[in-house]
């Protein structure tokens, strides 16, 4: 489900047989042709391990790092398979990462990360971290995350996120040298200009509004299906007591004992069925996930979106009001209230040379507003005019998907559907020999 | 409960419990009160009588019967109604016997009976062949809770299982031929009423409960191999009924719990589709699927609930039956030992103590063959009983499955149908 990148070219890296400086300059090249990096390179999240190792504070810490590997696109043909370029990463450098992308590109719909903790658990699966299954679920999600960074045609040319793929050392200080925690905006910026805003962009609201119906539904979704998947857990386990009850009846039966011993094997194969069936839904459920934490993303767009036109109205506002002074000065009448105002009627009217110097003063913030003004207008229409593009390329990513993913649930209700006629239909001719 | 078979006993009278004071007699002889006064009584007109009202039980019950010589007596038990006197309420049963046997005046009968009248018959039956294995009547009581005395399940169980009683003892070569089976069937109430105070005093009961229960303190010496194989197999296979019983209700319980669930499922697509426009169609079909989902499962509860549940139940209360059958047998045979013992002591009145000693070894020995004819012929049935019940659940399972595929493949065709449409016009995605 990976969009298309659009670029036909292919370039050649990680080639065991060029030089050192051959390669840097390739990955020099194709950094700066901008085009899909998925086109170019086969990136994996091939592993996932467990470390130990002391943390900040000095205390031992258990935590899963995992491996990513990339290989040039084209690398394995008849009789050659290189070994994939590879280096290890912790969860923690891919939240990192994503945040160096939610501040770098504030008008396009990030792609979430799998979550951090086990949520909508059912009770037989696990909610710990350290659960083989999670940590597996866990890198699949990874390996998505990275691939869907890597098939967008803006953010898989980030110099940054090349550096994340290739090199282990070093990434870090690159990220914090972009100085991009400089740039983002505090939260309670962002929560000012939501109640504050006075003319949004109505497509944006639209949207905010959408992706709040999207993540609330989703989480319900999410809800029920793990009790339905408790439940039905139930039901065939159950099933498993038939087994074992049928197995000692069949012992003090003549006629009977065969048909209800091989009966009784088939319920057990019923009760051990369900495991198989609701480890796949998972993955149903982790696309359904992704989707839910791809709500939180938009809502980031819509968020920034009205900061920016806060923003943009705050400015305007101040314009307003110093031509308003500008005006008032102008023409010697006070209209707006100052205190200013105020101490001159009380002490007595100002020079003329007095009113000249105000004026000037407000000449210049004048023009440094409209400046202002004129700057953040462009910033506005920019951002709309990128984050729309986005927002429409997210629509059309986000059907596609869900439609799957869909009709990969029906997949996976037909399979489970066959392996139940197919065991009752087995116990129904062993109790037919009865 | 609705989904039921076409059984036309099945209309039953509406059942409520508003309990006032008056309606709640539990009346000595259990049968069911608690039913509101207003219920409308259903007319069986014995005109309707050509046939029985459930031909698709009668011929189960004759399917696996081992006699497959013509069944010249067909019984069916049906139609229940409350009645009110002043004394009491009470559901009578129409039973409905079509007969070619000669014993019988008439070809066909319809009488009605309720629950102690059926209690009558087989303490009679008990009484004239102790050792006959018979099929069990249903519980006197429901210990699992108030609720569901008064409700039209119970009624309906309950007339199954007196169905299924009556038809064992019809089908049984010996039973069939006691003469208070004819009277059960044929007689009038007030007939029947007159007879039942004919029958051996409340003294003579007396009389013979001592004697048993002081020939089971006695306890029987010397018991014959065969027979206490027999018990020590009822003891084995009534604690595997037990089990079964038990987990088929644990199951019951599990898939409604499941079904809960899944009613709540499908409306959470439904309330998506409706943020969406691309995705409103697939949305919108997955609900669909699982609504569809829910009423297979519905059907499927209904039909364990209604067959295997009962079934087991049954021979769990067979199994109580057996025992007591076995333990009959035990005291004719210490009766017999006791007999003996006196006789050995005894000086004088030899001649007539031994006369009463071979009647009693004779009475032991009718009991023996009785019940080792009768064993095999318990065994087949139940063989026969368990067999359908597991097979008939098998395929309801297979069934309920075989719809929930197609529901869902249905949507995956009609899917998978419309996207090619979609790109077919040129709609990229």
């Amino acid at each position: 489900s990976m969009a298309d990148c659009g670029s036909e070219e292919v370039a050649v890296i990680g080639n065991t047989d060029i030089t050192d400086e051959e390669s840097q300059d390739n990955k020099n090249n194709m950094m700066a042709e901008g085009s899909c990096l998925l086109r170019k390179m086969e990136i994996s999240v091939a592993e996932a391990e467990k470390r130990t190792g002391k943390n900040a504070v000095n205390m031992q810490e258990t935590y899963t790092v995992y491996l990513i590997e990339t290989r040039p696109a084209d690398s394995v043909t008849e009789g050659h398979n290189p070994v994939p370029d590879s280096l290890w990463r912790r969860y923690s450098e891919f939240e990192l990462l994503r945040n160096y992308l939610l501040v770098t590109y504030p008008f396009i719909v990030i792609p979430p990360l799998p979550e951090k903790r086990a949520e909508f658990v059912w009770h037989k699966l696990s909610a710990d971290n350290m659960d083989p299954d999670f940590v597996e679920r866990r890198r699949i999600g990874l390996e998505n995350f990275l691939l869907r960074v890597a098939s967008h045609p803006v953010l898989s040319s980030d110099k940054i996120f090349f550096l994340f793929l290739t090199e282990e050392n070093g990434w870090k200080e690159a990220v914090f040298e972009t100085g991009f925690l400089a740039k983002s905006d505090s939260r309670l910026k962002a929560l000012n200009a939501t109640f504050r805003v006075k003319n949004p962009d109505k497509r944006f609201s639209e949207l905010k509004h959408y992706s709040d119906e999207l993540q609330s539904v989703t989480s319900q979704l999410l809800r029920v299906r793990a009790r339905v998947a408790d439940r039905l857990y139930g039901v065939y386990k159950v099933h498993g007591n038939y087994g074992r009850v049928f197995s000692e009846w069949s012992a003090i039966e003549k006629e009977m004992g065969d048909g209800l011993q091989s009966a009784g094997h088939h319920m057990d194969a019923y009760a051990a069925s369900v495991d198989d069936i609701l480890e796949e839904e998972e993955h149903y459920a982790d696309q359904l996930k992704e989707y839910l934490f791809y709500a939180e993303a938009v809502k980031a767009v819509c968020r920034k979106h009205e900061l920016l036109q806060y923003e943009l109205e705050t400015a305007s506002q101040d314009l307003a009001s110093k031509k308003q002074q500008q005006e008032e000065l102008a023409a010697g009448t006070v209209r707006t209230f100052s205190f200013k105002g105020m101490t001159s009627k009380l002490f007595g009217q100002e020079t003329p040379e007095q009113r000249e110097a105000k004026l000037k003063v407000l000449e210049e913030q004048i023009k440094e507003g409209e400046v202002t003004v004129t700057e953040k207008t462009l910033e506005c229409e920019e951002f709309v005019k990128n984050a729309w593009k986005d927002i429409e390329r997210f629509k059309e990513q986000k059907d596609h998907d869900l439609r799957e993913a869909l009709m990969s649930y029906a997949v996976m209700q037909i399979s489970m559907c066959k392996k139940g006629i197919q065991v009752w239909t087995n116990a129904k001719e062993c109790f037919s020999k009865m | 409960m609705s989904g039921m078979s076409a059984d036309p006993a099945q209309a039953l009278p509406a059942v409520m419990s508003p309990l006032s004071g008056q309606m709640l007699e539990l009346d000595e002889d259990d049968d069911l009160e608690v039913f509101s006064k207003d219920m409308n009584l259903m007319d069986g007109s014995p005109m309707n009588a050509s046939m029985p009202t459930s031909p698709a039980s009668m011929i189960n019950q004759y399917k696996f019967e081992e006699e497959t010589d013509a069944k010249d007596i067909f019984v069916t038990v049906d139609n229940p109604e409350s009645h009110v006197t002043a004394l009491e309420t009470f559901i009578t049963y129409r039973v409905v016997t079509k007969t070619t046997r000669s014993e019988f005046d008439s070809c066909e009968y319809e009488v009605r009976r309720r629950y102690q009248d059926f209690l009558w018959l087989k303490e009679r039956l008990e009484e004239g062949h102790p050792t006959l294995i018979m099929h069990p009547l249903p519980e006197k009581f429901v210990m699992k809770g108030m609720v569901e005395r008064f409700n039209d399940d119970f009624i309906e169980t309950r007339q199954k299982a007196l169905h299924k009683f009556l038809n064992r003892v019809a089908d049984h070569p010996i039973l069939s031929c006691h003469e208070d089976f004819k009277i059960f069937l044929t007689a009038q109430a007030w007939e029947l009423t007159s007879h039942k105070k004919q029958g051996p005093g409340f003294l003579s009961r007396m009389g013979d409960t001592v004697r048993a229960v002081a020939a089971s303190v006695r306890g029987v010496r010397n018991r014959p191999e065969e027979f206490t194989a027999m018990l020590e197999y009822v003891d084995s296979f009534g604690q595997k009924m037990i089990s079964l019983d038990k987990v088929t209700q644990r199951i019951v319980k599990e898939q409604k719990e499941y079904l809960g669930e899944l009613k709540e499922y499908g409306p959470v697509y439904t309330l998506w589709s409706g943020s969406e426009e691309e995705l409103v169609e697939p949305l919108k079909g997955v609900a669909s699927c699982i609504d569809r989902c829910c009423k297979a499962t519905e059907e499927q509860i209904g039909h364990l609930s209604e067959n295997l549940v009962p079934l087991l139940h049954e021979y769990v209360l067979c199994t109580d039956s057996v025992k007591a059958v076995l333990r009959r047998r035990d005291n004719i045979q210490a009766e017999s030992e006791a007999k003996n013992d006196a006789l050995a002591n005894r000086k004088a009145d030899r001649e007539a103590l031994k006369e009463e000693v071979e009647r009693l070894e004779d009475k032991v020995e009718c009991a023996n063959n009785a019940l080792k004819g009768d064993w095999l012929r318990w065994q087949g049935n139940m063989r026969s009983d368990i067999k359908a019940a597991f097979v008939s659940t098998a395929e309801k399972n297979v069934d309920y499955y075989e719809k929930c595929l197609a529901v869902w493949e249905s949507f995956l065709t009609s899917q998978t149908a419309a996207h090619d449409m979609e790109s077919n016009s040129g709609h990229s995605s």
